[in-house]
């Protein structure tokens, strides 16, 4: 298990250092001066001189990279050449939006995906698997932000059910807060929710034969208490594995949920920073993003071995 | 030369009934063939657009701005500046049909050979690893903002960005794969007569990984036809006028309560596509899996 951990985390710090470079690479990959680019419509020679030092552009790219790591580890990631706020500012108050929005949508999906993977797999051969199934390939060939823009047409705009966009803080008001986020973590999770079906239907059907189901049924357990104990430790493995996989594109997803329902959360300061050509945002914002994978990542396989022994077993074999 | 002898039968035969095997599953499978159906009316239709559609894409008829569908002229109705949904709808399945086959084909070329080699070559391997975990740490949401900031929102750089965060899962599959029939007598037996890395890799490991590699990337299509339609929907990807279906989203997200079948068209079009792609795919996997048959 030391091992595994210890390997682990090494490897998570070698993507994690390749990941700053790439980033770091990224920017000085734009066309033209960085520094132009980094002083958005202000040309002036003074700023633009100030920024060379500011960012270490005169020094060797050697020097350039520990100030920018340097920097990035103390928190400051510069400033939005749009408004002058720090960016560090922008991000942590965009980031609760994004997070919240994602755990409900996980939450969402777990529930629904495991929910009719059960049903699948134990109503085999019946309408009920064939409806289950039918409702996760929908779920995954529907492109979610079209369903969003469906749900605010009917559900918000024609029925007035939920607001079609906006956000309250949850501190502020917690019922309105989960009103404004439950739709669009519905929407979000569609996707995650026929993925989590599929592999709950899989292994519950994998388990459902196994010798020892037959055991505990020869035994005289009931097939509900036989089915209830399965699809809950099984579940668990399935939903935490899922997440692991389906982690970028979570992250995607809520970009694009953001943007459709106007919630002022991470993918929002993405998408404007890309438009307003703000690069001290865009950088920050994707290496907050590949830092947040990787560290997410790994606690996903951690819990995930804790979870499930035989993974611990292959990690030190 | 009994072991060479045994080494080319045993690869061989086995595919061959396979393929015969598969297309029969496939051909008896009424789902299967729905989704095969929508595939090649989509492609029909995306391929000879210039001559089925009614009107030019991006000709405006202010005159005829948000006509109903079942105008004489405008099947599906007309949008805020009077084009034609159906028409633009028609060389919006083009765009997306070719970012699907481009960016798969990215993955492809990218991603068999290192998935080969990583499994292959136990050297590389953890160098190959580290590479994939790399390109997953950046959402390919995130790889495509990256991109648009640095050469700008395209067709192309949105094929790029898809097929590089598609790599990863390739290379997986590919690495799996070659562990498993590497393992195998009939490549150990071959390796024993002194058939070079190339040889076996090439003629052996190469064609039995191909039903895997076959169903990931008809996976890969519909994914990629969703992220252009996302990419495209945020401006990240096929710039207007130029019709794409996630741009024309975009554009009737602005006008919805008034013409909201400019929103859900387009919607309906990129579903039906996805879904037969992923129906066709799934039955391509059930048919190729040995264990099917008991599911």
């Amino acid at each position: 298990m030391r091992r595994y951990l210890l390997n682990r985390l090494w490897q998570s710090a070698v993507t994690l250092v390749l990941a700053t470079i790439v980033v770091f690479a990224g920017v000085r990959a734009l066309p033209g001066d960085p520094a132009l680019a980094l002083a958005g419509e202000d040309r002036d020679p003074e700023s633009l001189r100030a920024i060379r030092e500011q960012y270490g552009l005169d020094q060797s790219w050697l020097v350039q990279f520990w100030q920018f790591v340097s920097h990035a580890a103390r928190g400051d990631l510069g400033q939005s050449i749009r408004t002058g706020t720090s960016v560090r500012s922008m991000i942590v108050s965009a980031l609760p939006v994004t997070i919240e929005l994602s755990v409900l949508a996980i939450l969402i999906a777990s529930v629904i995906g495991v929910g009719t993977g059960v049903i699948a797999a134990v109503r085999r051969g019946r309408p009920a698997e064939w409806a289950a199934n039918a409702l996760a390939l929908l779920g995954l060939s529907v492109p979610h932000f079209w369903l969003g823009l469906m749900a605010i047409l009917y559900l918000s705009v024609a029925l007035g059910l939920f607001p079609a966009s906006g956000f309250v803080p949850f501190f502020t008001n917690p019922v309105a807060n989960l009103h404004h986020l439950i739709l669009p973590a519905l929407i979000l999770g569609t996707g995650l929710s026929a993925v989590i079906m599929r592999q709950t239907r899989s292994s519950m059907l994998d388990a459902l034969s196994a010798d020892y189901i037959r055991t505990a049924e020869a035994k005289g357990l009931s097939p509900k208490a036989v089915v209830g104990k399965h699809a809950l430790r099984n579940s668990l493995i399935v939903v935490v594995t899922i997440v692991g996989l389906q982690l970028g594109a979570l992250i995607s997803g809520a970009v694009v949920t953001e943007r459709i329902f106007a919630l002022p959360g991470f993918g929002k300061l993405t998408v404007d920073a890309v438009f307003q050509r703000d690069y001290p945002v865009i950088q920050a914002v994707v290496l907050v993003t590949a830092t947040a994978y990787i560290v997410i990542n790994l606690l996903v396989d951690l819990l995930y071995s804790v979870i499930d022994p035989r993974i611990r077993v292959r990690g030190e074999a | 030369m009994a072991v060479a002898e045994v080494t080319e039968a045993v690869p061989t035969a086995p595919l061959r009934s396979n393929r015969r095997r598969v297309v029969r599953r496939i051909l008896h499978n009424p789902l299967a063939l729905t989704g095969l159906a929508v595939l090649a009316i989509a492609v029909i239709l995306a391929v000879f657009a210039n001559w089925l559609a009614p009107h030019e894409p991006t000709q405006t008829h202010l005159d005829r701005a948000f006509a109903p569908p079942g105008t004489a002229g405008y099947l599906l109705g007309t949008d805020d500046l009077g084009r034609d949904v159906l028409s633009r709808i028609m060389f919006g399945l083009r765009a997306s049909l070719h970012v699907g086959v481009l960016a798969v084909a990215f993955s492809l070329v990218v991603g068999v050979p290192l998935g080969l080699i990583a499994g292959y070559f136990r050297t590389v391997d953890a160098l190959i690893s580290r590479l994939t975990d790399l390109v997953l740490a950046f959402p390919f949401l995130i790889l495509a903002v990256g991109l648009a900031a640095i050469r700008g929102a395209s067709l192309g750089n949105a094929a790029i960005a898809i097929g590089i965060a598609q790599i990863p899962g390739m290379i997986r599959i590919v690495r799996s794969e070659t562990l498993r029939i590497k393992s195998l007598d009939f490549v150990a037996a071959a390796i024993v007569e002194g058939a070079s890395d190339a040889w076996v890799l090439g003629r052996h490991i190469f064609p039995n990984a191909g039903s895997a590699i076959i169903v990931q990337a008809t996976v890969g299509i519909p994914a990629a036809i969703l992220g252009e339609a996302v990419l495209s929907f945020l401006g990240l990807g096929i710039q207007p006028p130029a019709p794409s279906l996630g741009t024309m989203l975009a554009d009737a997200q602005q006008f919805a309560s008034r013409a909201p079948w400019a929103a859900v068209m387009p919607g309906v079009a990129i579903m039906l596509l996805t879904l037969a792609f992923n129906i066709v795919g799934d039955s391509l996997r059930d048919a190729l899996d040995p264990k099917a048959s008991r599911r």
